[in-house]
C-alpha cells in the first residue's frame, strides 16, 4: 500500500518520541453543528488521530456511554450520509489530521460497500475500524478497503491467541488496535503488568504501530499507556465529558465544545510528559 | 446426528466451512468473541462425534423433556377446515412447555463438556429463558438471563419462573428494552467473562456455529415427525406449517424434510398490525425487510434505509425479533420454502378456535401457524397430510389474549 495520513502522522511522532493520542466522538452526538465544532477542535487541543463513529441501534461491543450517544446522533438525523459530509467539511481545512470511521457493518452494508469506500475515499476518510467484521469476513470490506488504498484497522484482543494472531495481522494496515481488556468500551483499564507482555506479544509480530484502548479515563492513564504503546485511544471518556454538557433535549451548553476540548488537552498533556 | 440420509445435491448440508448458507450466516463478531466461537465449533464438532454425548442427550429426551412429542391427529379441526387431515407436532407437551428444551440441553450438555462454569442467555417472550433456567437448575450451573425491560413488563409470570428456578434476571434498559436489547446485553456480557461463561442462543441465528447447532438440536421435531407420520398413515406429510421469529421450531421441523421435494412447508412470520401498515408495526423480516447484517450473521432484517435496526411488533413476544434465522434467508431465495404471515388478529382468531375445538390452549406463536393453516387446509384435499409444530403451550400468554378481547382478570 501507498502511505496514508495514518503512516505519515505515526512517522512523525515516532520522530518526536512521543505517543499519538486517537480521540473518539460520535458523529452527530448530540447534533451535527455541535459534532462538526467538535471534530474541528480536536487537532487544537493535540488528538493525533480522529476516530469518528458512525451511530448504530445495536452497538454490541459499546458500553452504556457510546451507546446513548449513538442513540442521541439517530434521534438529531444523523445518517451515513451526513457522516460523510462531516469529514467533507473537516477535510476542507485540515489535510494533515487521520480521520478514521469507526462503527458496525450494516449501515455500510445497506449504504453498499464498494459506493460507500469510494464516497468515503472522496470525502476524506483514512481508514476504518469495524468491529463485526473479524479477519475471517476479510473479504466484505477489508480487502476493497486496502485495494483502494484505504487502512483496514484490525481490533486485536487478549483472546487472539499465539495461532491465531499471525491471521489477524495479515491484513492489517495503518495501525493495530490492541482491546487492552476483555468487555466492552468504558469498562474497566487495563494494568501497565497486563499491557507489557503484550505489547511484547505484538512487537514480536508486527512493525505496524499498536494503539491500546478500552477503559481508559484519565491524564494518568492515557501517559500509562503511552509509555509502552505508540498511541493511547479515548472514546467512553470524551463521551461522557460530551453527556455532562447537555440539558434538556440533549441541548448543548454554551461551553460544551470548549469544556470537552479542554479535557481532551488535559489527556493530550499527560501523553506529551509520559516519555 | 442425523438418521435421513442426504442426497446429492442435497438442501440439507449446509452451511459451507464459513458458516454460510449461500451468502447468509457467517460469522460477523468482535476480535474479542472470535476465539470462543472458534472453541465452540470445535467443541460442537467433537461432541456430535461422541455417542456418549448422544447417548447422554437421549436419556435426557426421554426422561426429562418428555421425548418424543406425540404427533396428534386434530380431528375436529380437520373436519371444521373441510380440506387437508391436520396433524398438530406436540412440543407444546415438552417440559418447559415449548420447543426451546430441545436446544438447550443439547447447549448445557455441551457447555458443561467445555468445563464451562456459568451459563448467560437471552429471552424474549420468556420460554428460551425459562428453558434455560431449568436446565441451569438441573446442572447446578448459576444463570444469568438477559430480558428486555419492555418484556419483562409483558411477561411477569415468566419472570417469576426463572427467578424460582434460581436464575438471575438482568433487565435491559438500552435501546428499546426488547429481545434485540437482550440478545446485544448477552453478548457484552459474553465479551467480558470469556473463560467462565457459556452463552446459550436460543433460537437459529448468532455467529456460526449457532444456526447449525441449534438446528442440529431442534430437528429432532421432524426426524420424530417423519417415523411418527409413517407409523400412524405409511407416508410422509404433503405439508409442513411453522411459526418463524427466529425460526428455531420452524427449522427443526423442516430441516429433515429439505430433500423430500413433495413435502410443502410454509413458515409463518408475524404480520403484526398489517405488514402494509409499514415499519414497526409488524415483524416479518422475509416479507417485510432486507438483507444485513446483525448479531453475527447476515440474514434479512427489518431497518430503515440508512441500515438502521427497527422494532419488530407482534402480539407474540416471541416474535418479535427484527431478524431470522440465516438458513431461512436462503431457503426463502432459493423458493424451497414458502413464507407467509398471519396478522395479531388472525393469530387471536386461530388460539380461540383451537382452545375451542381441540381443548389445547396453544402459545400466541403457533397460533400464528395455525392461521394459516386455516388458510391451507381447506384448499386442499381431504387425504393432504399436513403437520403444524405446537411449539408452545398458552399459559403464558392468557393475560395478553384477556386485553386483546378486552377482558379484565382480576387478582
Amino acid at each position: 500500500m501507498t502511505e496514508t495520513r495514518i503512516d505519515r502522522r505515526f512517522k512523525a511522532l515516532k520522530k518526536k518520541n512521543r505517543a499519538g493520542l486517537v480521540t473518539y466522538i460520535m458523529a452527530g452526538d448530540p447534533d451535527f453543528d455541535t459534532s462538526l465544532s467538535l471534530v474541528r477542535g480536536l487537532p487544537k487541543a493535540r488528538a493525533d488521530f480522529i476516530e469518528l463513529g458512525m451511530p448504530f441501534t445495536d452497538p454490541m461491543a459499546d458500553g452504556p456511554s457510546i451507546q446513548a450517544a449513538a442513540g442521541r446522533a439517530l434521534a438529531s438525523g444523523q445518517t451515513m450520509v451526513r457522516t460523510l459530509e462531516m469529514v467533507r467539511q473537516f477535510r476542507a481545512e485540515d489535510e494533515a489530521t487521520p480521520i478514521i470511521l469507526m462503527g458496525y457493518y450494516n449501515p455500510i452494508y445497506s449504504y453498499g460497500v464498494d459506493r460507500f469506500l469510494s464516497d468515503a475515499k472522496d470525502a476524506g476518510v483514512d481508514g476504518f475500524i469495524i468491529v463485526d467484521l473479524p479477519t475471517e469476513e476479510d473479504d466484505e470490506m477489508c480487502k476493497p478497503a486496502m485495494g483502494m488504498g484505504l487502512n483496514f484497522i484490525r481490533l486485536v484482543a487478549p483472546t487472539t491467541d499465539e495461532q491465531r494472531l499471525p491471521v489477524v495481522l495479515a491484513n492489517t494496515s495503518g495501525f493495530v488496535y490492541y482491546i487492552s481488556i476483555t468487555g466492552i468500551t468504558g469498562g474497566r483499564s487495563a494494568t501497565s503488568s497486563e499491557l507489557e507482555p503484550a505489547m511484547a506479544r505484538l512487537k514480536g509480530q508486527t512493525d505496524l504501530p499498536i494503539a491500546v484502548g478500552f477503559g481508559i479515563k484519565t491524564p494518568a492513564q492515557a501517559a500509562e499507556v503511552a509509555k509502552i504503546a505508540d498511541a493511547a485511544v479515548v472514546g467512553t471518556a470524551i463521551i461522557d465529558q460530551i453527556a455532562c454538557g447537555l440539558g434538556a433535549g440533549n441541548k448543548p451548553s454554551m461551553t460544551l465544545v470548549e469544556d470537552v476540548l479542554a479535557f481532551v488537552s488535559s489527556i493530550a498533556e499527560g501523553i506529551a510528559e509520559a516519555r | 446426528m442425523s438418521d435421513v440420509p442426504a442426497k446429492p445435491n442435497s438442501l440439507r448440508t449446509g452451511p459451507d466451512e464459513d458458516g454460510r448458507f449461500g451468502i447468509f450466516g457467517g460469522r460477523f463478531v468482535a476480535e474479542t468473541l472470535m476465539p470462543l466461537i472458534l472453541d465452540l465449533e470445535a467443541a460442537y464438532e467433537a461432541a456430535k462425534k461422541d455417542q456418549s454425548f448422544q447417548d447422554e442427550m437421549n436419556d435426557l429426551w426421554a426422561h426429562y423433556v418428555g421425548r418424543p412429542s406425540p404427533l396428534y391427529h386434530a380431528e375436529r379441526l380437520s373436519e371444521h377446515l373441510g380440506g387437508a387431515k391436520v396433524y398438530f407436532k406436540r412440543d407444546e407437551l415438552n417440559h418447559t412447555g415449548s420447543h426451546k428444551a430441545n436446544n438447550v440441553l443439547g447447549q448445557i450438555l455441551l457447555a458443561r463438556r467445555m468445563g464451562k462454569k456459568r451459563i448467560i442467555a437471552e429471552t424474549g417472550a420468556g420460554q428460551h429463558g425459562v428453558a434455560v433456567a431449568t436446565f441451569a437448575a438441573r446442572f447446578g450451573l448459576p444463570c444469568v438471563v438477559y430480558m428486555g425491560s419492555a418484556d419483562i413488563e409483558r411477561q411477569k409470570p415468566n419472570v417469576f419462573r426463572m427467578r424460582l428456578l434460581g436464575a438471575e434476571v438482568r433487565p435491559v434498559t438500552s435501546g428499546t428494552g426488547t429481545l434485540k436489547d437482550a440478545m446485544n446485553e448477552a453478548l457484552r456480557d459474553w465479551v467480558t467473562n470469556v473463560d467462565s461463561t457459556f452463552y446459550i442462543i436460543g433460537t437459529v441465528a448468532g455467529p456460526h456455529p449457532y444456526p447449525t447447532m441449534v438446528r442440529d438440536f431442534q430437528s429432532i421435531i421432524g426426524r420424530e415427525t417423519r417415523e411418527q407420520m409413517r407409523t400412524a398413515e405409511g407416508r410422509l406429510p404433503d405439508s409442513l406449517v411453522a411459526c418463524i421469529g427466529g425460526g428455531s421450531n420452524a427449522m427443526g421441523l423442516f430441516h429433515p424434510f429439505l430433500d423430500d421435494e413433495a413435502v410443502e412447508m410454509y413458515g409463518v412470520e408475524a404480520a403484526g398490525r398489517g405488514i402494509d401498515q409499514g415499519d414497526g408495526h409488524h415483524a416479518a423480516s422475509l416479507s417485510g425487510g432486507r438483507a444485513g447484517v446483525l448479531h453475527g450473521n447476515r440474514t434479512y432484517l427489518l431497518q430503515d434505509d440508512d441500515g438502521q435496526i427497527i422494532d419488530g411488533h407482534s402480539i407474540s413476544a416471541g416474535l418479535d425479533y427484527p431478524g431470522i434465522g440465516p438458513e431461512h434467508s436462503w431457503l426463502h431465495e432459493s423458493g424451497r420454502v414458502s413464507y407467509v404471515s398471519a396478522t395479531d388478529q388472525e393469530a387471536l382468531d386461530a388460539f380461540q378456535l383451537c382452545c375451542k375445538l381441540e381443548g389445547i390452549i396453544p402459545a400466541l406463536e403457533p397460533a400464528h401457524a395455525l392461521a394459516h393453516v386455516i388458510k391451507l387446509a381447506p384448499e386442499k384435499p381431504q387425504d393432504h397430510l399436513l403437520v403444524m409444530n405446537m411449539c408452545g403451550r398458552g399459559d403464558k400468554d392468557v393475560f395478553t389474549v384477556a386485553d386483546a378481547l378486552g377482558i379484565t382478570l382480576d387478582d
